[in-house]
């Protein structure tokens, strides 16, 4: 137990709390969904409840649903026009729960979820699936222009356009990995650095005293998590924005 | 919602049959426990189906609760905002353009006044020239009027007085002559010396 208290990746367990088995399928309710049911039941509270009283002028609270709302707005009309805003809850959505999620997971012994690369990967396969469909549904074939910038000279053109596919193609995987590398590897060095405090603190008078400096740094790296959090949700939204765009406008 | 369900049913098999099947399998069948420290956490296979359909689940229902409830309600709250706030700089524009109105008015109605002021004390300055003039005219001509009698009666004073003179004269001559030459002489004799040398 010892160990697993300093164990920096003890942190990202799965632990099932209801057990639930559908055709062979492993579907139980675990830590993370949980987490996911509290993220969901947080955001969705706070933008219901400090919007309540639709005040004309806003308290705090309401203030900051409302920053919210437009923060987000203005991001998806600057990124893809005003036909982009057929996708702002999407967007919104996006923003609020990767924010929450990733604010919940800086509360000692919470579960964060972000820091799954499923769940990652999971969101922005929605992102890129909504960009295809919609490409396909609005421009047809006409999609495929994405792939055919212009201008480029005809015997450059099966290069480029390979590296355009390419591009395309990892653009979940980059958007994915972006956002749960960032949380993994900032609460695993946050946790190396609180089990420091605790290890030297074992050890006498000497260890308390030489504990100051990686608590300090836990300090510091605390307020530097909750930067990343706000920075991730921000650019995972920024780039949804930016393939939405692609969706909209596929010519270059 | 069409895009998160689609995402759902296509992502979730697609990740079991790919990774689950076949490392998650291989996994369970040599160690059991290797779940809770064998493989790192997040890239444990055998978590992805249940930790994919509790996010389809619960992003699908935050979704579907942002789009119908929350959205309309803030964007509702701010869009009332801004048009009361149009509204309200509308009614500040109009009400300035009436204060800028009642300001031309009052100064047009000033002008007026003025203008109108002058025209009287103009008009009253006028009469009173002319009302003047008229007095002094009638005294004037009443001034005149006995000038004239005055030189009148001077003249017709010294016409008699001159008529007289000739008679007083004739006497004195006549006297003188008596006194002198001691004989009479006519009236007509002297009268006709008088007139020659009054002459």
């Amino acid at each position: 137990m010892a160990a697993d208290k300093v164990d920096p990746i003890h942190q990202f367990h799965i632990n099932k709390l209801i057990p639930i088995d559908i055709g062979g399928y492993d579907l139980s309710f675990t830590n993370s969904a949980l987490f996911m049911v509290t993220t969901v039941v947080v955001a969705a509270a706070f933008l219901f409840l400090t919007t309540s009283s639709r005040s004309l002028v806003p308290g705090r609270l309401q203030s900051v649903s409302e920053m919210a709302y437009e923060f987000v707005g203005n991001m998806l009309r600057d990124a893809a026009g005003t036909q982009g805003m057929k996708f702002f809850p999407l967007v919104f959505s996006l923003f609020m729960f990767v924010l929450v999620a990733n604010l919940l997971g800086l509360f000692p012994y919470f579960f964060t979820i972000t820091s799954h690369i499923i769940v990652t990967f999971g969101l922005a396969v929605l992102v890129i699936a909504t960009v295809v469909i919609y490409g396909f549904m609005k421009h047809g074939f006409g999609f495929l222009k994405l792939f055919v910038p212009h201008g480029v000279p005809v015997f450059l053109l099966p290069l480029v356009v390979l590296i355009e596919v390419i591009s395309f193609v990892s653009r979940p995987v980059s958007l994915s990995v972006r956002l749960f590398a960032n949380m993994l590897a900032g609460h695993i060095t946050l946790k190396v650095f609180s089990g420091f405090v605790v290890s030297l603190s074992a050890l006498g008078a000497v260890g308390v005293a030489g504990s100051i400096l990686p608590l300090a740094m836990a300090v510091a790296l605390t307020a530097l998590e909750l930067l990343v959090a706000f920075l991730q949700a921000y650019v995972f939204a920024v780039l949804t924005c930016m393939y939405l765009n692609d969706a909209l406008h596929p010519g270059h | 919602m069409f895009v998160t369900s689609a995402f759902a049913q296509e992502s979730a098999p697609s990740a079991d049959t790919s990774h689950a099947a076949t490392e998650g399998d291989t996994h369970s069948g040599t160690s059991v426990p290797a779940e809770a420290h064998g493989t790192f956490p997040p890239f444990d296979p055998a978590t992805f189906p249940s930790q994919l359909l509790w996010l389809a689940i619960t992003f699908g229902l935050f979704y579907l609760f942002l789009k119908r409830v929350v959205m309309p309600r803030v964007g509702g709250i701010i869009d009332v905002r801004n048009d009361r706030i149009t509204q309200d700089l509308d009614q500040a524009a109009k009400l300035k353009g009436e204060a800028d109105a009642a300001v031309a008015a009052y100064e047009q109605e000033l002008a007026e006044a003025k203008t109108k002021a002058n025209a009287i004390g103009q008009q009253a300055n006028d009469a009173a020239k002319a009302e003047a003039e008229t007095a002094r005219k009638k005294v004037e001509a009443a001034l005149d009027a006995k000038l004239g009698e005055a030189e009148a009666r001077i003249s017709s004073i010294k016409a008699n007085a001159m008529k007289e003179v000739g008679s007083i004269a004739e006497d004195t001559a006549s006297a003188i002559v008596e006194a002198l030459v001691g004989g009479k002489t006519s009236k007509a004799e002297i009268a006709a010396a008088v007139k020659s040398v009054a002459r």
